[in-house]
């Protein structure tokens, strides 16, 4: 995937700190972000675009809870298991949080490992975080079917403003999309790495580029911004 | 700025990045279709963009004969009318200029301009051509859905873009939708690409502050679509549930069609928020490529410096980044709070500073220039008259107090057509006759040219000029027929038939543009390498058309700036930016 994961440090100058660094950076040739591969770069940039898919999705959903005029359901009755004879609130979403949160530590070991090019580990590490992101995909569907049962639907629900669902199964639907994604994704790439790949640097089946152990992290960074999108939606949606 | 020499030629920094290797095409299908070279993608979008523009021309042509004409054409129905307004503002805003200028022209300029041998992502890139091309097919079949295209306006407000009476509630509408959702995820594909081919994957000696303005145009407008889209995408994706589930995110309670709607407690305000959100930033998506090409069409053809290089580039990011906060002067009478105008207008007229540097900065490089009025320098020049009355008017419609009556007029019509349509479309048709040479090997033909550029020109004012007039009547717009109201002189319906006729001639003179096109592809005049001796990378490429990889063995070093034209002592009227200073001393020693 990325020509340009090495450079020689060597090479370059003693680099500047701090904003001085930055504007040396910036104001050199070739490429603003050393030591940063395309595929790398474009991650990031694409997570900013879809950052601010999210933030409207978000904006739009505080406006609508904002401006409506009729009650908005109470989140932690709404969101509470009844567990062995105890009404607990929000019991279900605090489990797919601790979830999700911990798929984030397994990601992080993994691409820890990859770059010490311990295949199998990296594997492992890449399947149990897209273990627990199918667990969370797997909970959200019980949550939704919950919630569906008890007469929530997108044009409205038992307990006050229709916006409600609406804005549930938008954001939560569009959010698990996400979740999905990567874990497919994460299949995809742990399959690449036990069977050795980016060893050999075999070519991608439709790029025909190379592969490196760096789309672990890229992989990676993609996962943890889908956790963080989580923690905005778990504190507006649950905690609000 | 005067030719700094790169300190320490032989320090030149040694290349960063393993030159790539590219993917190379075994078949025809993988050379010429589905192709991952950016040269083929940029045409492939150019002409797709194109031939969907053509479809969008047919649109106004028949909305004037309407307008002009009222009563005369039975086959043009008050919905049909508006399905035309639609469908021609969304064509030409979004799937003819964004896409021209970002896939078509970015395409084939960013690599060339920096000097790069593809995108950084060939595959993402084309992926990104073919689903840009499914969205152009999902919005043209709604021409063939029963109840036809939507008719709810370009900008689709809610309520009723969705309610019954709108045409095109059936399947428009939902169609709509998909198309822009496609467009948007197409589009961010290739985006991403530009962005980091041009931040990560220059050739050595490429600064930033070395890269010619066309670069900075595209580079900055693809920025800012990426951060802009995502609120076109929300509000797509929003009315999408609204008219499909019934959710009730943008639609209040209301009476429709004498019943009382499913829909309750939405909010159509938010609606006009994202739309503008994304909206306002579009505008300047489509201007700042305009406004970097003619930056390089007019220096190279007055064979002179852009005037205050570093300012232009200062102004184009200062332009994209104050574009995001002056969304809702588009919305001085839908209701908002009436405070926020302050603030909106102040920002939106503050855009005049950078923008006003940068027309003072065009005027001020063709000042004492050796100016050669081939047909682009005729489009550039075009493009900086045009421009600055369209920007004019905006200080009109800007300023609250003077835009609520003006709002919904012709006036506005006559201003966001001159600013943001001929102006732009001014620049992409004198960068289609400066660039054309390098995409084929030929030039364009000289006289069509010129026929092309003053029926163009001029009709493009006697069109949009007598509109100003007619919004300052008080003709609104979107309007199938004006009947007799009393506030509107019959000398108004004249104007109107003649604006029709100037309309469908000037309409019609583009055929003259597109055989030209087809013609010299065949019979144009063999044009060689660098025949506008231009110094920027594109025009250096050992081969014209420039071939897979654009630069064959080796990769070029940039020695200088893009603007080396007519430097005192040096042997010809430009240096190319891959020329080592040391030939130029030479030269220079022996001029002294």
């Amino acid at each position: 995937m990325a020509e340009t994961v090495l450079t020689n440090p060597g090479q370059s100058p003693a680099r500047l700190e701090g904003w001085r660094g930055i504007a040396a950076d910036w104001a050199s040739d070739q490429r603003a972000f050393k030591n940063v591969s395309w595929g790398k770069a474009m991650m990031w940039i694409f997570l900013l675009s879809d950052t601010f898919i999210f933030s409207c999705f978000l904006l739009s959903y505080m406006t609508a809870r904002m401006s409506t005029t009729v009650p908005w359901p109470n989140p932690s009755e709404v969101f509470a298991l009844n567990i062995a004879g105890n009404h607990i609130p929000l019991i279900l979403i605090a489990i797919m949080t601790f979830v999700l949160i911990s798929s984030s530590g397994t990601m992080a070991m993994a691409v820890n490992f990859g770059y010490r090019r311990d295949r199998v580990r990296t594997a492992i590490l890449m399947l149990v975080t897209a273990a627990f992101g199918a667990t969370f995909v797997g909970m959200q569907a019980f949550e939704w079917t919950k919630l569906i049962m008890e007469g929530v639907r997108p044009w409205g629900n038992p307990w006050g403003a229709p916006q409600f669902g609406a804005s549930f199964f938008m954001i939560t639907g569009f959010h698990g999309t996400h979740v999905t994604f990567g874990v497919i994704f994460l299949i995809a790439i742990a399959r690449k790495v036990l069977r050795g790949d980016f060893d050999v640097e075999r070519r991608g089946f439709f790029t025909s580029r190379k592969g490196y152990y760096e789309i672990v992290e890229i992989t990676g960074l993609y996962w943890h911004f889908v956790d963080l999108v989580w923690v905005f939606i778990f504190a507006f949606f649950y905690l609000w | 700025m005067v030719d700094i020499p790169y300190e320490g030629i032989p320090g030149i920094p040694p290349a960063e990045v393993p030159d790539v290797e590219l993917y190379h095409p075994r078949s025809w299908w993988t050379r010429y279709v589905f192709s991952q070279d950016a040269k083929v993608i940029a045409i492939q979008y150019s002409l797709t963009a194109t031939a969907i523009g053509l479809v969008a021309l047919v649109l106004s042509w028949l909305m004037r004969l309407q307008l002009g004409f009222p009563g005369t054409f039975s086959f043009i129905d008050a919905n049909q009318y508006l399905q035309f307004i639609t469908m021609h503002g969304m064509i030409m805003v979004i799937y003819l200029l964004t896409a021209l200028f970002l896939g078509g022209f970015g395409n084939y300029l960013i690599p060339l301009m920096v000097g790069a041998r593809d995108m950084v992502f060939p595959y993402v890139n084309m992926l990104s051509y073919w689903v840009y091309l499914l969205a152009v097919l999902v919005l043209a079949s709604t021409f063939f859905v029963p109840g036809g295209p939507t008719g709810a306006g370009w900008t689709l407000y809610p309520p009723q873009a969705i309610l019954s009476g709108t045409p095109g509630q059936d399947w428009g509408i939902i169609l709509m939708m998909a198309s822009l959702i496609l467009f948007i995820i197409g589009f961010t594909m290739g985006g991403l690409n530009y962005v980091v081919t041009v931040l990560q994957a220059r050739t050595r000696g490429m600064t930033l502050m070395r890269l010619p303005l066309t670069v900075w145009g595209i580079f900055t407008a693809t920025v800012m679509a990426l951060l802009a889209f995502p609120a076109l995408f929300v509000a797509s994706v929003m009315l999408l549930l609204d008219r499909l589930l019934g959710t009730s995110f943008f639609m209040p309670a209301l009476v429709e069609m004498g019943t009382l709607s499913k829909y309750g407690g939405g909010s159509p305000l938010l609606f006009q928020h994202l739309f503008w959100f994304f909206g306002h930033p579009e505008v300047y998506i489509v201007a700042l490529p305009a406004f970097g090409i003619v930056s390089d069409l007019i220096s190279t053809h007055a064979r002179k410096n852009i005037f205050g290089y570093r300012m232009m580039v200062w102004a184009i990011v200062a332009i994209g980044a104050l574009s995001f906060i002056v969304w809702a002067h588009h919305m001085y009478v839908s209701g908002m709070f009436p405070q926020f105008g302050y603030f909106f207008a102040t920002t939106t007229l503050i855009i005049a500073i950078p923008t006003a540097i940068k027309v003072y900065n065009w005027v001020l490089t063709l000042w004492r220039g050796d100016i050669h009025l081939t047909v682009p320098m005729l489009f550039a020049l075009g493009f900086i008259i045009t421009f600055v009355n369209g920007g004019l008017t905006g200080l009109f419609l800007g300023n609250v107090v003077v835009d609520v009556p003006l709002s919904d007029t012709m006036f506005v019509v006559a201003h966001f057509h001159m600013v943001m349509g001929v102006a732009p479309i001014m620049v992409v048709l004198g960068a289609i006759y400066h660039w054309y040479p390098k995409v084929t090997g030929r030039m364009l033909n000289d006289a069509m040219g010129k026929f092309h550029f003053w029926v163009t020109f001029l009709g493009a004012y006697l069109i949009f000029f007598p509109m100003h007039y007619l919004g300052l009547l008080g003709v609104p717009r979107r309007y199938f027929e004006l009947g007799d109201a009393t506030f509107i002189p019959s000398s108004a319906h004249s104007l109107n038939a003649f604006i029709s006729v100037v309309a469908l001639t000037v309409g019609f003179s583009q055929m003259v543009f597109l055989f030209n096109l087809v013609w010299s592809l065949f019979k144009g005049e063999a044009s060689g390498g660098n025949p506008w001796r231009a110094t920027t990378l594109e025009w250096q490429t050992p081969e014209t058309p420039p071939g897979h990889g654009n630069w064959g063995k080796e990769l070029p070093v940039v020695y200088r700036w893009a603007y080396d034209y007519s430097v005192p002592g040096a042997a010809e009227d430009f240096i190319p930016q891959n020329q080592p200073p040391r030939a130029t001393q030479l030269v220079q020693g022996a001029a002294s």
